[in-house]
Order: structure tokens, then C-alpha cells, then sequence
């Protein structure tokens, strides 16, 4: 299994291909029509982060001691960029997600996409990423 | 032609932020109803007054809070002017449209709401015209009523007269709906209240940007908008009310300014309009009010006002033919006389996120407004959870319409 920072230097690799935004846009949309919707019966209010501009789904699973995400977002830029999270986080421990920084995100230049200003729910989707990271390394200690 | 051509490339002029870009784009600044850009005269006030006429206001006895205290006074006759208010004793400098209603909201509520009262509100009002009347009504256990739009976004006029039930001790108004961009038929409705003596306040944060504003011919008794909304600086507000209510109503917040004198135990207050204008004021941004209303001026009379008047009615007709040519596409705000309908224009297309569109906009260098638009319940009220708004000034122009609608059907194809 790779590391955080492995998948996150591969797809660093992947976007450097894209000259123009369009093109980096187009394919993060490609991403987000691909994701695995989340499944009806997990799409709970429990499980809704509520943005102005958009709405995310996030359901956390623990298997063996590692965390598995399923998501959704009613906008597919979001509903892109989750899936690059989710393939970050997915399968990795407790304790790699809460000391993970995602710079890669600035890197492939979505940095404004985690502006708290733009309120599309990507930002708290992270902070419950790794609410549900610590509950879970608390749970082992 | 040309002339028009001309007219417009010297209106624009007056707009510095104009020629500026945005991801490397030139900017079409499509969010006016949130905020406009500033005209150079407006600029070179704030930045001069900062330096020629730095000093509290209404406190001193020196020469130099005169001009201060004198720019803020001048600022208030260009505002009653500009409404048509009786008297300056009308004009009450406040901090937005938001703190004007919340004002009234809480000083007329306070006086003359009681249990079992009840605010009418309209459905097509902003959050700051909802949320105040909600607080005031909680506090003493009155209810909201909601008057209706269709499904083409008209005021349900007709259900008025019904609506006004004797429990209704006031009604709240929106002018234009900041989502629709329709213009409300307000007059009537105050003439159906007035005959049942309600008082009637006007939101006229959209209203007052894209036509003549006559208060006593409209006869509401509040009106409020904001600065920034039309050329001046953000932070700055006015609420226009009648002498007889604001005589009658309590002050708002207690401090310094709207006082006459202080005992530890009592205090009386200071005259119409300072009883309302507690504290030190935003007396820069509020005196900047007089060269964003000449601005307005500038924009709306002569042969510069008639020129954009023009184009304001091609670039309606245009966006409403272009947008409803778009397949699967919901418009909010479509009265059957385009003549109501300011250049606001929000709408959906099915399957794809407002939010999303936004972004791709955005690196085109297309600033627009999605999400609610703090308009929750109307955007609810088309089954929607967002929208996409484009939002017009009048130094927009027909060429920008038509490069916005050709960036939107190149983003539509990215996302659908």
C-alpha cells in the first residue's frame, strides 16, 4: 500500500501534463462523473455537510484499523476533487490521515477550490476526514 | 451608433476596477447586485476626505472637525435630495440596508408589537429582510406572514388586502428581489395598508440603483439601502423614515452622539437624526454618499442616462431571448412585461451546479454569484438548493451580456 505522500506525488505527476486550466478542470470533472455515488441509505443527514454553494455526503468506514471513505456532492468540481481525497485517505491509518497536510491539492493549483470563502463544504469535508481519523485513533489507544 | 459607442467607453472610464482582470482575464464584472465598483470620484473623496477631513464628527471645536462634521451633514442633504425625503431629519446614517431594517425591526417592534401581532413579509424577500422580523416577533410572540409570488416570480398582489388582517402591525417590503430582479408593484400594496393604517417598510437595497426613488410619492414609511450598492463605500447604510414614527419609536443602541444629556441614572435624547446614530459613524464611507450619488446621476440623466437606459432594455431583452434558448433551463424572475424586470438575472440548468458553472466562469474572467443568494426559502421555493445570478450596472454593456452567455454555454459543455 502507498503512502500519503506517495498517491499525492503520483497525482502531482498526473496533473503536470495539463498545460491550461481547462484542460485540469475538464479532467477533475471526468473525476467527479466517475466517483462511485455514495449509497442512498448513507446519504443522511448525519452524513450532510451543508455549504452555500454545494452539499457533500461523507461516510467513514473502519476496516482492520484502516479508514475507508465514501462521498458525493451535488457539484461535480467538488464531487472531482473528493475523489482525489478519498483516493489519498482511502486505506490508510488513523494516525498517517491526522498527520497528513494535502499540499498536493496546492500544488496541482486547487488551492482556491479549499478557500473557506467559496463555502462548497470541501474544506469541512477534511475536518470531518480527520474528526473521523481521531475518533478512531482514540478508540485504538 | 458611435456615439452610443463613445458615451459608454466614457462612462466605463469612470470605473477604474473595470479595466482590471481576473485569472488573467479581463474582468466582466457580472455581481453588481452584491456590490458595485466604485467610481474614480467616489475613490479620490474617501482617499482625500482621509486626509483632509479626518476628524470625529459633530464633537469639536476646531476647524477641522467642522469639515469632517460638514462632509457627513452634506452627504445626508444629498441622500433626501436623491429619495425626495421632506426633511434631514428623515435620513438616518446606518451601517447597511441590514441595520436599517434591523433598526425598525427592533425599535418599531418594540413599541408597537405585541403578542399575537404579526409582520407581514414578502416570499421573495432577502434573509435581512426575514431574520430581523423573525427576532422582533419571537421576542413578544407575534407570527410572520408571507405574501406570495407565482411561479413566474410576481408578487401575488391580490392576496394582500386578505393578508392584512388587523393583527398586522407592519409589513416589510422588497422593491426588487435580489434573486428575480422583478420590480414589485410596492405602491399599491402601501396604498392597501395605509388604508388599514399599517406601516409599510421598503428594502430598496436592488430597487434604488436602477431608477428614480421618490419616497413621498411612494408613501412607504421606512425605506432602506446600502452604499456600496450603488458606488459608495461598504459599511454605510440609510433608512429613510417618517418624522412621526421615528419620534415615536426608542433609540436603537444607547452611546455617545445621540445623546442630550447623561446622568448616571437618566438620559434624554439627542434630536432627529442622531438619537439614531449612536457612537462614531462611519462618517468617511457616509459622506461618500455624495459623490456616489452623483455618480448615480451622472449615470442616470441626460443623454449618458438615456444611452445606458438603452442598453439596459438590450441587455434584458437579450440575456431572457439567450438564457431561455439554453435546453433544460429554469429562469426565476420572468414577469410578462420585461419592462419590470431589472438586469438581474438568476437561473438553473438542469443537471449542472450553479457553483460549478460559477468556477468555470470565474477562470474565464467572468465574475458571477452562486448559491442562495441569501434568499434561502425562495431558492428552496423553486426546488432548487442553488442558483447562478449574472447582475448588471449600468456600465455593464450588451457586448459583456454576450460574452458572458458565450462563456456560459462553453462551460455548460465542460459540465454536462
Amino acid at each position: 500500500m502507498a503512502t500519503i505522500k506517495e498517491i499525492e506525488n503520483q497525482i502531482v505527476e498526473e496533473f503536470s501534463i495539463f498545460d491550461d486550466w481547462m484542460d485540469k478542470y475538464q479532467y477533475i470533472i471526468d473525476l467527479g462523473k466517475n466517483l462511485p455515488v455514495i449509497e442512498e441509505s448513507e446519504k443522511k443527514d448525519e452524513n450532510l455537510i451543508k455549504g452555500c454553494q454545494s452539499r457533500v455526503w461523507l461516510n467513514c468506514k473502519e476496516e482492520d484499523g484502516l479508514l475507508y471513505f465514501s462521498a458525493d456532492s451535488d457539484a461535480i468540481i467538488t464531487k472531482g476533487i473528493i475523489s482525489l481525497l478519498i483516493r489519498v485517505y482511502n486505506g490508510q491509518s488513523p494516525k498517517d490521515i491526522l498527520d497528513s497536510d494535502l499540499s498536493f491539492i496546492e500544488s496541482i493549483g486547487l488551492k482556491e477550490n479549499l478557500s473557506p470563502t467559496r463555502a462548497n463544504g470541501l474544506l469541512s469535508m477534511i475536518k470531518q476526514i480527520k474528526y473521523y481519523a481521531l475518533a478512531y485513533a482514540e478508540k485504538e489507544s | 451608433m458611435e456615439g452610443a459607442k463613445n458615451i459608454i467607453s466614457e462612462v466605463r472610464s469612470h470605473f477604474p476596477a473595470l479595466e482590471t482582470s481576473m485569472n488573467g482575464r479581463r474582468l466582466v464584472y457580472l455581481d453588481n447586485a452584491a456590490t458595485t465598483q466604485k467610481s474614480r470620484e467616489v475613490l479620490e473623496f474617501i482617499s482625500g476626505a482621509m486626509v483632509n477631513k479626518n476628524a470625529n464628527v459633530h464633537r469639536s471645536m476646531y476647524a477641522l472637525s467642522d469639515l469632517a462634521t460638514e462632509a457627513y451633514e452634506a452627504a445626508r442633504e444629498k441622500v433626501r435630495s436623491f429619495i425626495n425625503a421632506p426633511e434631514r431629519e428623515n435620513i438616518i446614517f446606518t451601517s447597511g440596508t441590514t441595520a436599517s431594517i434591523n433598526l425598525v425591526a427592533s425599535s418599531f417592534c418594540s413599541t408597537f408589537l405585541k403578542e399575537g401581532d404579526a409582520i407581514l413579509i414578502e416570499a421573495d424577500s432577502h434573509h435581512s429582510n426575514i431574520v430581523p422580523w423573525q427576532i422582533a416577533a419571537q421576542k413578544v410572540g407575534a407570527s410572520i406572514k408571507v405574501l406570495p409570488i407565482d411561479s413566474l416570480g410576481n408578487l401575488c398582489t391580490n392576496l394582500a388586502e386578505s393578508l392584512l388582517t388587523p393583527e398586522v402591525k407592519i409589513v416589510a417590503l422588497t422593491q426588487v428581489s435580489n434573486v428575480l430582479g422583478v420590480e414589485n408593484p410596492i405602491a399599491e400594496i402601501i396604498k392597501i395598508a395605509h388604508k388599514k393604517n399599517i406601516p409599510v417598510l421598503v428594502d430598496g437595497a436592488q430597487g434604488v440603483v436602477h431608477s428614480p426613488v421618490d419616497v413621498q410619492k411612494m408613501d412607504c414609511d421606512f425605506y432602506a439601502f446600502s452604499a456600496h450598492k450603488i458606488y459608495g463605500a461598504t459599511g454605510v447604510g440609510v433608512l429613510y423614515g417618517k418624522r412621526e414614527l421615528l419620534e415615536k419609536m426608542p433609540p436603537y443602541m444607547g452611546g455617545g452622539d445621540m445623546v442630550e444629556t447623561v446622568t448616571y441614572q437618566k438620559t434624554t435624547y439627542a434630536p432627529l437624526p442622531l438619537k439614531f446614530e449612536a457612537g462614531t459613524p462611519n462618517f468617511t464611507g457616509a459622506a461618500s454618499l455624495l459623490p456616489a450619488l452623483e455618480t448615480a446621476e451622472y449615470l442616470r440623466e441626460g443623454i449618458v442616462g438615456e444611452e445606458l437606459k438603452k442598453e439596459e432594455r438590450a441587455i434584458v431583452s437579450f440575456m431572457m431571448e439567450k438564457l431561455s434558448q439554453i435546453p433544460d433551463v429554469e429562469i426565476y424572475g420572468m414577469p410578462e412585461n420585461l419592462e419590470k424586470k431589472h438586469p438581474i438575472f438568476s437561473f438553473n440548468v438542469k443537471g449542472v451546479n450553479a457553483g460549478d458553472t460559477a468556477q468555470i466562469l470565474d477562470k474565464m474572467g467572468v465574475a458571477v454569484r452562486s448559491g442562495l443568494m441569501c434568499a434561502e426559502p425562495l431558492i428552496n421555493s423553486f426546488g432548487a438548493t442553488s442558483a447562478l445570478r449574472a447582475s448588471f450596472a449600468p456600465y455593464n454593456t450588451l457586448e459583456e451580456a454576450d460574452y458572458f452567455v458565450q462563456c456560459l454555454q462553453r462551460a455548460l459543455q465542460m459540465l454536462r
